[in-house]
């Protein structure tokens, strides 16, 4: 019975190919943050520009909302199907159905622990990469000057935490001149930045000793950016910010000359993965396992304000 | 000794020796400047970043008092923060904004008493569903952002200081001396704790037990809804995601280092604050310390272990016992009994 089912639907999923639009279903694990809603947002603006027609499907934050969704695919043949999986465990047998109904799956953002044979790609950003990024600015940016850099932590034993700091401690290992004087965890939150940096300011003499801040995203900048103005300090001047994510309000703050770099952790997966299904359908090409997306640097000269307007209605 | 402070002792001798105890590891911790036209040092900042959980500790004691518990007030801390905000945006100003966070926190308030005393769920059960929905209401209303606000006006109820003294501060120390004397100065507060202890018993005395606690539990949300004015003001902007994330826990912990029985009765506001300044105390503290952040929470929960361990009854007539004898003073019964009732 599935097998007839399946083969229908691949027969279908042929027939679709043979079409001039493409569908492409698309499992997002929910809205969990503002990144995430901007991932949405430019997940169908891509799909609209390239005409291809975009199944959507919320889950909710639950793998099994995402499984009968990747069914419902299947069952519809489309021609490939996005996958954003919520957890790294239990997606074996559904890639395999995928498989055997020729539909190529893509992973956005997040990685799986299932065979490498069962999708087609993974795009995604290196978290390591980002701290890298970021680390190299500060060492490009202070020259040969002795600078204490204060860090905040994401939340302490996450990933993005743990390879951000890795990455950037990896950046600034030649360095004898930089070094991290204190660092401690502020939850990714602005009220967790701007609490741990009052501390940091009592702690470092009011922010005299203080070079640099690296957040391990934006929002804790922000809420370390306030925390600075509050103490009469002047971030981006007397202290050196710069943080990780790209979101709308780190743009503002550039432009406002209070943050001086941000890394973005761009939410644009979508476009390398509609890339490479392009080429996959067009002349069967077989792209790379993992697609690495870009960790961008912007600055202060790269007109945060239009960067700003460009992202705000993005949905983050 | 006044009859207050000898309540409160055993929470003032908690903060002295933890104060004692982060100054051996951060030797600053004590001094205040005066720069800028305000105060500026570690105890400040204690006073100031302690303001959500002891705003909500206030309106905690009340509901604990009654032998209840009221574990939304952190999912109404959002909601209330993310009125506040959205009401600016819209245009409201700064009255819409202070009153449309307050009418959230009545009515979250209204909803947890009128679930408790009407429909007679557990209080545990009741507040419980506010608490996983609230969050999900202040998210509808930020729409999934954080939804920042450029207002003077409402930033300085987080930022702003009067006569140096943060305003954040200001309220807690307020509310909290307003609802003291309101308690205190009439009879509610001995209607409270007697609904506490039997409320059977209380409402065949005549009072109305059903008013009384859907008043406590309006007065928690009344709390929470400045808390989350407090949060919002602060970082400029209602992040429903995170704002009041777990504070029911510490405004509970505030409640009982202060040395109130979570089985209702007898209550002290004055020292629920306390017990939220020793919470502060200790993250600060630790966050002054410079210990690696994988320590935070183990360093914390040790520090809570000892204190409720001094305080706990089976130990700390004891302590008491023992202090006497090295003092030399004669064991008296009628004091050990007395501080006992205290």
């Amino acid at each position: 019975m599935i097998k007839t089912l399946l083969a229908t639907a691949a027969a279908v999923s042929f027939g679709a190919a043979a079409a001039s639009a493409q569908t492409v279903g698309f499992s997002q694990i929910g809205s969990e943050s503002g990144w995430r809603a901007a991932e949405t947002t430019l997940t169908r603006q891509q799909a609209e520009e390239r005409g291809i027609d975009l199944k959507f499907s919320d889950a909710q934050q639950r793998q099994e909302n995402q499984i009968s969704a990747m069914r419902s695919f299947i069952a519809q043949g489309v021609d490939a199907i996005l996958l954003a999986p919520v957890v790294a465990t239990g997606w074996d047998s559904v890639l395999e159905e995928a498989q055997e109904a020729e539909i190529p799956v893509v992973l956005l953002d997040r990685q799986v622990d299932s065979s490498e044979d069962l999708y087609l790609t993974a795009v995604g950003s290196d978290l390591v990469h980002e701290g890298e990024v970021a680390g190299q600015w500060l060492v490009d940016n202070v020259g040969d000057e002795e600078c204490r850099v204060v860090e905040l932590q994401g939340t302490t034993g996450s990933s993005p935490a743990i390879k951000r700091k890795q990455g950037f401690e990896n950046a600034i290992e030649g360095s004898d001149n930089i070094e991290i004087v204190r660092s401690q965890t502020g939850d990714f939150t602005r009220t967790g930045g701007k609490e741990v940096m009052e501390s940091f300011l009592q702690a470092e003499d009011g922010g005299g000793n203080i070079c640099a801040l690296f957040a391990h995203n934006d929002d804790m900048a922000i809420g370390a950016i306030q925390a600075m103005k509050e103490a009469g300090v002047n971030p981006g001047e007397d202290v050196k910010v710069v943080s990780i994510d790209g979101v709308p309000d780190i743009f503002r703050a550039m432009a406002d000359g209070d943050a001086n770099a941000t890394v973005e952790l761009t939410p644009n997966m979508a476009g390398p993965a509609f890339d490479a299904l392009n080429a996959y359908w067009e002349d069967g090409t077989t792209p790379p396992k993992f697609i690495q997306t870009e960790s961008r640097l912007y600055t202060q000269e790269d007109d945060p304000e239009a960067e700003y307007e460009a992202r705000k209605d993005l949905g983050y | 000794m006044p009859r207050v402070i000898q309540r409160v002792l055993p929470q003032l001798l908690t903060l002295a020796a933890l104060m004692a105890l982060v100054s051996v590891f951060f030797p600053d911790f004590l001094e205040i400047t005066y720069s800028d036209g305000r105060l500026v040092g570690p105890v400040i900042d204690i006073l100031k970043r302690g303001a959500p959980v002891a705003l909500l500790a206030i309106g905690m004691t009340l509901v604990i008092a009654t032998r209840g518990i009221d574990l939304s007030v952190g999912a109404t801390m959002a909601i209330c923060g993310a009125c506040s905000a959205w009401a600016i945006s819209a245009g409201y100003g700064l009255a819409g904004a202070l009153g449309f966070a307050m009418l959230a926190g009545l009515a979250a308030g209204l909803w947890n008493g009128a679930l408790v005393a009407v429909f007679g769920i557990q209080p545990i059960v009741a507040t419980l569903i506010l608490m996983t929905a609230g969050r999900g209401v202040a998210q509808l209303i930020t729409e999934g952002r954080i939804l920042t606000f450029n207002h003077e006006g409402l930033a300085f109820f987080g930022s702003g200081d009067i006569l140096g003294v943060p305003m954040p501060t200001l309220i807690w120390v307020l509310l909290g001396v307003l609802v003291a004397l309101l308690v205190r100065r009439t009879a509610l507060g001995l209607l409270i704790e007697a609904i506490g202890i039997n409320r059977r018993a209380s409402t065949l005395a005549g009072i109305n037990s059903r008013v009384l606690l859907i008043a406590v539990y309006m007065a928690s949300g009344f709390c929470a809804a400045w808390a989350g004015i407090v949060a919002t003001a602060d970082i400029r902007g209602a992040d429903a995601n995170n704002s009041g994330l777990w504070l029911e826990l510490d405004a509970i912990l505030a409640v009982v280092i202060g040395g109130n029985s979570l089985l209702g009765g007898r209550f002290s506001i004055a020292a629920s604050l306390l017990g939220a300044m020793i919470i502060q105390t200790i993250d600060t503290g630790i966050l002054l310390a410079g210990f690696p952040s994988e320590f935070n929470l183990v360093i914390k929960a040790a520090l809570v272990l000892v204190i409720l361990v001094l305080q706990s009854p089976n130990l700390a007539p004891r302590f008491a016992r023992i202090a006497r004898r090295r003092r030399g003073t004669p064991a008296a019964g009628k004091l050990t009994t007395r501080e006992a009732g205290e």
